[in-house]
């Protein structure tokens, strides 16, 4: 099927729009990994049925045969991102979105659709907090505040058909950029548009391609960064499961640009969904001449490659990805030479995140100025964040960049879980940095959080309430860090060792006074000496940790105390002289007489016969013994 | 405005000259910034951090891994970098087994050298919290994993320069190590024994076997005559241990060492090589007459030989077979000297004194023996030998000279430059050309086979015909010529292989020092030697001349054979990985089913599955053992099953159960009758 002429996509475009535009009625059920695992699976299967048993049943390949409007299309779709409430069905062309769908539920959603498509109340959204419904998709607080550029698909097209990609004008991009722009013309739009890496560095995408442009060498290659790692983060998977070819035409974009014709997708091999739908795409793409030889008929080749990653955090730095793909133990090497120049056996090589190749085919569709009109100066387009932790919403968002904090974590996120206090958030993941409620206002970009201290990294946002320890957030990322360090270096291999060794005697109550001053200088000296990424930033936690909460850390291993009463080890009780009448319940009720006081006055624990039983919390009738 | 094309360095405004880094830039005006990884020999690894500098604008970079570019600023020495040094020796120091005192490199660490030069006085953390076994399988090195710096100059060094891979990293995070594959001991993988790791490495993590106690018991056994022969390279490198240059030849105050250390009769491996040279040479001769199983390759370096075991199954037979000089000499003093002193093999005691960790391996082979005992009993290294000396308490450079005991004392320059690489190769168109014609050789020096290019060659005419030598030195060149010859594009006759760069001069027995500067004047002194010789060729040799005419008749005769020469096996496949599944009570039937990753792809699996129910339904598991087994080298034809002796091919799980038939069950049958 590769001979066709370039004018082929146009109409195979104009033909299956006009295909699946005579659908009466759309039912997506969300086929994401988060949905699959709720029973979406099942829930697709009976909805099916019960279409079939109403003879509405529809599909692609009968809709091509007929000229009007008829049936009922059944499909599963990518994440919605809205994982918490799954599984998702979404209809169309109400928009009505079910959640926590059951296979039980089919009969009732297809006899509404079908009947005079009110949709069935019990099964829309509910807001946890104002206790508001929700029918449309769109207006659920959780989408309204989002803008969904790159992540424009998932959700709502079938990804294992390439012809809704089609119809919906996928490869276009990739159309135009052949047929009319030169190499250079296609990387100076992507500099244009003030794409940055979305992986987490920021890197100018532009500058990235056009360097790689510029070297010259008989292989060139291109190359996806799925090694999404992060604990919490789900982006990358979202976008490879959900719209699977549109990051297929932004790397042949972007093979087009560098002069590569060989592409390799690398991803982890814990994501089996995304990589058999990008099988699929691939060998679909191929078929239809959209990838392989004389693509589109214009000469340009370019192949794909999939490459399963073994689960090694280290491996979404760039070089140990490399070196991964070429089969050696994925270590990273030191910069320079940079990928540019040397990357995939010795050969100038692009490497960019899965979210920067799902952004480029819009670009070249809609010019750079439509993608700098979004987001804000130096920081142009979206970005996409896994929302996780106490939040009243969880899941997959996407941003502009500048949009605050303070928006995502209340307007989309609906605020704190329970009623609690906001106290920090950690952003980044383990390479990146809490920010604290003084951070509220300040714009998601890459540069602002650079300066505080953070970093996007892949986009992992946990929100953390005031019954989050901040120190045991920070020996948490650094057991990860340790765990997941190549051990090359010396810095990262053997510092972030040691402080994970000092931050677990903080957390155990074994913590020692001079601990602050060697975890700071030692944390900023792994920061300086790291050889890669993951090392200079394993620090991060814990340097943001000592930035914004130093107070508390200091009383772990100073005062023995866990402020918000986590560390088991340090957990303690007392009692609040305000709150105590001094009527002596909790001195009579303790097994080993460690309360002791006047009657009338406040009494006292000694911490040193105290066993924290907590028998005297439950017996305090002004609730005046405190936890921490 | 042009740039200038300087950078400034501590403020100093120095001149770029194509440095390839700015640790090399660094180090040409004078700064010693420290390293762990960094080797010129070896590929960029920018691990140990040591190197790190501040370039201004851009934080803290490794100097190996950064170019320098015009106009950079740099500062090798300010208050980050300091930190980021000393905190990279403590970390290390934290997780090192510190103790010192009863280390093999007190004093020759690297690690220890640069804590004391970084003032490193305290350390903040932790001590090391595991102990790991030390892997002591290898007859000539040991790994103590606990001293591992993690540096990977082992690593890249077996991988690199000896083309073997043995070591690799394992593990994440603080659980990484260095080891061979699936956590073997040395002795178990395709180690050749070369000792190249050991000498890179900046710890004691791997050291050379320290065997003087074996030595010291048998010169204080009264029951035993104890024999010394030194091999060539030995005598221009010991004197380093005792502060004299590189290179200076102290061969008469080894000797005289060596008899104040007790031992009874002290002799030159050098006229073994002389043996070597006419051995080698009349082998080369009649091959090449023959013209039959060329190129040949010389056979005096252990290391060599047991890489080409592993590796290069199909050259076995165009290796020469003449033993080494150290395994020649031995069998000469068992077989025949100790006749002439009427003692049997095991009542003398042969020591040698080598350049080399693998001879140490080499003589335990079991075929290189007399009767029963061993014609090499112990092989000591230079390193070993020096630390004898000290012992004693002798100071080597006021010991009077003196000189080698016969018969085996008598040299020629031939037989010294075997310690050089390209030596052996010399020697032999010295004497091959003499043998061929009948005439004394009027070319003595062949310059062309010497110094220290990965790859020498020549091409020499004698009687009228073309004769190509290679010399290799460093196993990936002998590889990549391995390679080559295979393909066709390389073609050459006789092919002199040293598993160390520099050859046995480079030896990982020798005094430990980095670089090439000491290896060649090592190899400079071994050609004075050779210079200053009064007889230079092998063949001149008159005591060799005796051996022929008392012991061993004439050159590659019966006797020849079976004292001086060996035979190889090959090595390529791992043995004893058997995977014991069924062992009957009175087995009657050996199977074994490969299940290596060919067999397993063509669904061996499958078909041993389906083997052991059948033997289960049949109930005949008392009287077979069957097996899973890797590979039996007909990977085109799997799954493939060995019943008893017999290979039998393309076993899949559809014929199988007609295979148990035929095969099995009608031996089991004929057996029982």
């Amino acid at each position: 099927m590769n001979k066709q002429t370039p004018n082929q996509l146009a109409q195979w475009k104009e033909e299956w729009r006009q295909g699946f535009a005579r659908e009466k009625a759309r039912i997506l059920i969300c086929a994401g990994t988060g949905c699959v695992a709720n029973g979406s699976l099942e829930v697709y299967k009976a909805i099916k049925q019960e279409v079939e048993a109403r003879g509405a049943f529809v599909t692609i390949d009968v809709l091509l045969e007929k000229e009007e409007e008829t049936g009922v299309a059944v499909v599963k779709s990518g994440c919605h991102g809205f994982c918490e409430m799954g599984p998702l069905v979404r209809l169309e062309p109400s928009g009505v979105l079910y959640t926590k769908v059951k296979a039980e539920d089919a009969a009732e959603i297809v006899e509404a659709l079908l009947r005079d498509g009110k949709p069935v109340e019990r099964l829309l959204y509910r807001h946890p907090v104002t206790g508001e419904v929700y029918a449309e998709e769109e207006e659920i607080p959780f989408y309204r505040h989002q803008q969904r550029t790159a992540l424009v698909h998932c959700g709502h097209i079938d990804p294992e058909e390439i012809r809704e990609y089609i119809a919906d004008g996928g490869y276009e991009g990739l159309y135009k950029a052949i047929t009319e722009m030169t190499p250079e013309q296609v990387c100076q739009e992507i500099i244009a548009s003030g794409l940055r890496g979305r992986g987490g560095g920021g890197f100018p995408t532009g500058r990235k391609w056009e360097l790689t442009r510029i070297e010259e060498s008989d292989q060139k290659y291109v190359v996806c960064n799925g090694d999404e790692g992060d604990p919490g983060a789900f982006m990358d998977r979202s976008l490879l499961e959900g719209d699977p070819h549109r990051i297929l035409e932004g790397m042949a974009i972007a093979g087009y640009a560098i002069g590569a014709d060989e592409g390799y997708i690398y991803v982890r091999a814990e994501y089996p969904l995304a990589v058999q739908r990008l099988k699929k795409a691939v060998a679909d793409a191929e078929e239809y001449g959209l990838l392989g030889k004389n693509i589109l008929g214009t000469g340009f080749n370019f192949t794909v490659k999939i490459k399963e990653g073994a689960g090694a955090f280290v491996c979404g730095e760039e070089t140990a990805l490399l070196a991964s793909i070429e089969g050696k133990r994925g270590m990273p090497s030191p910069k320079p030479p940079f990928p540019a120049q040397s990357g995939l056996w010795g050969k100038p090589t692009l490497i960019n995140n899965v979210e920067t190749f799902a952004n480029v085919p819009q670009i070249i569709v809609q010019g750079a100025d439509w993608f700098n009109r979004i987001g804000t100066k130096n920081n142009a387009g979206t970005k996409t964040f896994a929302l996780t932790g106490q939040v009243a919403n969880t899941g997959l968002i996407e941003v502009p960049l500048g949009t605050t904090l303070r928006q995502v974590v209340f307007e989309i996120g609906g605020g704190i879980r329970g009623g609690k206090k906001f106290k920090a958030v950690q952003i980044g993941g383990p390479s990146g940095g809490c920010l604290t409620e003084e951070h509220l206002d300040l714009p998601l970009d890459f540069d602002s959080l650079q300066a505080a201290g953070a970093m996007i990294g892949s986009g992992g946002l946990v929100v953390m309430d005031e019954s989050t320890c901040l120190v045991e957030v920070a020996r948490f990322f650094m057991n990860f860090t340790q765990n997941e360090s190549c051990g090359k270096c010396v810095p990262c291999r053997e510092g972030t060792k040691r402080m994970l060794e000092i931050l677990q005697r903080a957390v155990d109550g074994e913590g020692r006074p001079e601990d602050v001053e060697v975890l700071q200088d030692l944390a900023e000296a792994v920061r300086d000496g790291s050889l890669c990424g993951l090392g200079k930033t394993a620090p991060n936690p814990v340097l943001t940790m000592l930035k914004y909460f130093k107070d508390e850390y200091i009383a772990h291993v100073v005062d023995k105390k866990c402020p918000a009463g986590v560390c088991s080890a340090l957990k303690g009780y007392w009692i609040d002289p305000e709150l105590c009448k001094g009527c002596s319940k909790c001195a009579r009720n303790c097994p080993v007489n460690a309360i002791s006081g006047e009657i009338k006055k406040p009494f006292t624990i000694d911490e040193t016969v105290c066993i924290r039983c907590g028998a005297c919390v439950s017996t305090c009738p002004f609730k005046a013994i405190k936890e921490g | 405005m042009e740039q200038k094309n300087t950078v400034l360095i501590d403020g100093l405004e120095v001149e770029l000259n194509g440095e390839k880094n700015i640790l090399e830039l660094t180090r040409k005006i004078g700064i010693d910034i420290p390293t762990f990884c960094y080797h010129s020999e070896l590929s960029l690894y920018g691990a140990c951090r040591m190197c790190v500098v501040e370039v201004e604008g851009r934080g803290i970079m490794a100097s190996c891994s950064t170019p320098p570019v015009p106009g950079m600023k740099i500062l090798t020495n300010s208050p980050r970098v300091q930190r980021v040094r000393r905190t990279v020796l403590e970390l290390l120091l934290a997780n090192h087994d510190r103790e010192c005192t009863t280390c093999d490199r007190n004093g020759s660490c690297k690690l220890q050298d640069l804590s004391n030069r970084f003032g490193v006085k305290k350390i903040r953390f932790g001590e090391r919290d595991v102990k790991l076994p030390l892997d002591e399988s290898s007859y000539s090195l040991v790994r103590d994993p606990n001293k591992c710096i993690l540096c990977g100059d082992c690593v890249r060094m077996c991988a690199e320069v000896q083309g073997i891979g043995v070591l690799d990293f394992a593990g994440r995070g603080s659980e990484t190590v260095v080891v061979p594959a699936f956590k073997k001991g040395l002795a178990e993988v395709e180690c050749v024994n070369c000792g190249q790791c050991a000498a890179v490495c900046p710890t004691a993590a791997i050291v050379v076997k320290d065997e003087t106690d074996r030595a010291w018991a048998a010169l204080n056994d009264p029951t035993k005559t104890v024999v010394v022969q030194v091999a060539p390279a030995v005598r221009v490198a010991l004197g380093e241990e005792f502060g004299l240059p590189p290179g200076e030849i102290v061969t008469g105050k080894v000797v005289a060492a060596l008899k104040r250390l007790g031992f009874d009769k002290v002799f030159d491996t050098s006229i073994a090589a002389d043996l070597t040279v006419i051995e080698e040479t009349h082998e080369f001769i009649k091959r090449l007459q023959k013209g039959e199983r060329l190129p040949q390759f010389t056979s005096c370096c252990p290391g060599w030989v047991k890489f080409a075991e592993h590796n290069a199954a199909d050259f076995l037979k165009n290796l020469s077979s003449c033993r080494s000089p150290q395994q020649m000499f031995g069998s000469l003093v068992k077989k025949y000297w100790a006749k002439d002193l009427g003692k049997k093999p095991e009542e003398i005691f042969v020591v040698s004194i080598m350049p080399c960790t693998a001879k140490k391996f080499e003589a335990a082979l079991p075929h290189m023996t007399t009767d029963g005992a061993p014609d090499v009993d112990l092989v000591l290294t230079t390193q070993e030998l020096a630390r004898m000396i000290r012992e004693a308490g002798l100071v080597f450079d006021q010991l009077d000279v003196e000189s080698f005991d016969t018969p085996f004392g008598f040299t020629t320059g031939a037989g010294v430059i075997f310690g050089a690489t390209g030596g052996v190769a010399e020697a032999v168109l010295r004497a091959a050309h003499e043998f061929v014609t009948g005439r004394p050789v009027e070319q003595i020096n062949f310059e062309a086979v010497r110094g220290f290019d990965g790859r020498k060659e020549a091409t020499v005419e004698i009687d009228g015909q073309e004769i190509k030598v290679a010399v290799v030195h460093g196993l990936a060149n002998a590889k990549k010529l391995l390679e080559e010859i295979r393909e066709g594009k390389a073609d050459y006759q006789i092919i002199e292989v040293m598993a160390c760069p520099g050859g046995c001069v480079g030896g990982a027995g020798q005094p430990i020092s980095t670089g090439w500067e000491t290896k060649k004047q090592r190899a400079k002194g071994l050609y004075n030697a050779d210079k200053l010789s009064q007889i230079r060729k092998a063949q001149d040799n008159p005591m060799v001349a005796k051996f022929y005419e008392r012991w061993l008749k004439e050159p590659n005769s019966a006797a020849a054979h079976e004292a001086l020469h060996t035979t190889y096996s090959n090595r390529e496949r791992i043995s004893g990985e058997e995977i014991k599944l069924i062992a009957g009570d009175q087995p009657k039937v050996e199977i074994a089913v490969c299940v290596g990753t060919c067999c397993y792809l063509n669904g061996s699996y499958d078909t041993l599955q389906k083997l052991m129910a059948l033997t289960a339904d049949e109930q005949v598991q008392d009287r077979i053992n069957l097996h899973a087994t890797f590979c039996l080298e007909q990977c085109e034809q799997g799954p493939v099953i060995k019943v008893d002796d017999e290979i039998i091919n393309g076993v899949t799980p559809e014929t199988v159960e007609a295979f148990f038939k035929d095969k099995i069950l009608k031996k089991l049958n004929a057996a029982g009758e």
